[in-house]
């Protein structure tokens, strides 16, 4: 039982930082000397580094997304460690569970919105790995909510 | 970096001085209504800058597929539009001896959506190819919508844990005043809030026992 828990908080720390690494790392897309990720735009050219803020609607979207689940991660955990704590015996990690489904919806709403709407030049940019990191977040926290659901306090 | 290579390959196939004028120009711009935008452009040739470096502009709505010519510096004089829609909103704000054709777009108007397109020569060296940089502008500033949804997230979610809370709250309530009717004084112990139990006979009596006591306890509080 310890070891199942352990292996639960483990997993979501895990899922907790691979979210702030994603939403805060430059690198949802990279190309020849210049990467973009939610905030700013980096472009390395003979000037130097230049940057410039993004101020598309949709980015802006995306980024209120991460940012919630980043937050709806840190929420469940805080839920977590409360309900080990205060739950009766049998009882079921109810509020754990459903900010963990949250913030996986958020993340994946927020790589798909990613998705379909990034700027193409396709010749000169790739994804980055903060984008892959957020497509792996998401099956992770949906995986680790529904651990919640299923597991039951005993003592 | 880019310079190191070039110079390299220079030096290695031996210089060419017919090659052609490269023109770099910002990427697309996004701004607010009102505000003031520096279109950049540069441009890198072979050649030293000549005295008869010449920078153009010229505008393209958004939609529409003719460009007008809305700026040009020539035998070091700039001139810039003076009837087309962009009349005095203009200047330049480039340094022609360092290759920097960039002008300013003051106060950004409803219809300056569209694409302007910056041509540089450098006589002898004018074979090139024109650089384009978008404009768009946008109606809310960066921050407002990403601010405004997590708002409203978290306040859904405040409210929906104080009215669960809340509906918990009135529940037992309720549930505690039923049972007061039926089992008299039982569960007098249960409550710390209440001055004294009202034993209404009818649940019909139960509402305005209900407000009598929410009425007691408002003047406890009080106290």
């Amino acid at each position: 039982m310890l070891l199942i828990l352990l292996g639960v908080l483990l997993l979501h720390l895990i899922i907790l930082i691979l979210l702030i690494v994603s939403t805060a790392a430059s690198a949802w897309s990279v190309g020849e000397g210049r990467n973009t990720d939610l905030w700013y735009s980096c472009l390395t050219s003979k000037d130097g580094y230049h940057y410039r803020s993004n101020e598309l609607n949709w980015i802006q979207a995306v980024q209120a997304l991460m940012i919630l689940s980043v937050l709806f991660c840190f929420f469940s955990l805080i839920a977590f460690l409360f309900q080990l704590f205060k739950l009766v015996k049998g009882g079921r990690f109810f509020f754990t569970a459903i900010f963990q489904v949250f913030a996986s919806v958020f993340v994946m709403c927020a790589a798909i919105i990613y998705t379909v709407m990034s700027p193409d030049d396709s010749a000169h940019t790739q994804f980055g790995y903060a984008y892959v990191l957020a497509w792996v977040a998401f099956p992770l926290t949906l995986i680790s909510g529904l651990i919640y659901i299923i597991l039951r306090k005993k003592d | 970096m880019l310079t190191v290579l070039a110079l390299a390959s220079v030096v290695l196939l031996g210089i060419d001085p017919s090659q052609a004028i490269v023109i770099y120009t910002g990427w697309e711009r996004h701004a607010l209504l009102g505000s003031d935008v520096r279109l950049s452009c540069s441009f890198f040739s072979w050649r030293w800058t000549s005295d008869d470096v010449t920078f153009s502009w010229t505008y393209r709505p958004d939609g529409s597929k003719d460009s007008i010519s809305i700026f040009h510096y020539t035998g070091g004089m700039a001139y810039v539009d003076n009837k087309g829609p962009f009349r005095d909103r203009l200047e330049f704000v480039g340094n022609p001896g360092r290759r920097d054709g960039s002008i300013l777009l003051k106060n950004l108007d409803f219809s300056d959506n569209g694409t302007f397109t910056c041509d540089a020569k450098n006589p002898p060296d004018i074979v090139g190819r024109p650089q384009s940089s978008p404009l768009r502008r946008v109606p809310i500033q960066a921050g407002v919508i990403t601010g405004a949804i997590i708002g409203v997230v978290l306040g859904l979610l405040v409210l929906i844990v104080v009215i669960y809370y809340l509906m918990r709250f009135l529940v037992a309530r309720r549930v505690f005043s039923l049972s007061v009717s039926k089992h008299g004084k039982k569960k007098k112990e249960g409550s710390q809030q209440r001055q004294g139990p009202a034993p209404p006979a009818d649940p019909s009596k139960v509402k305005a026992a209900a407000s009598e006591k929410k009425k007691q306890e408002s003047r406890k509080d009080k106290k």
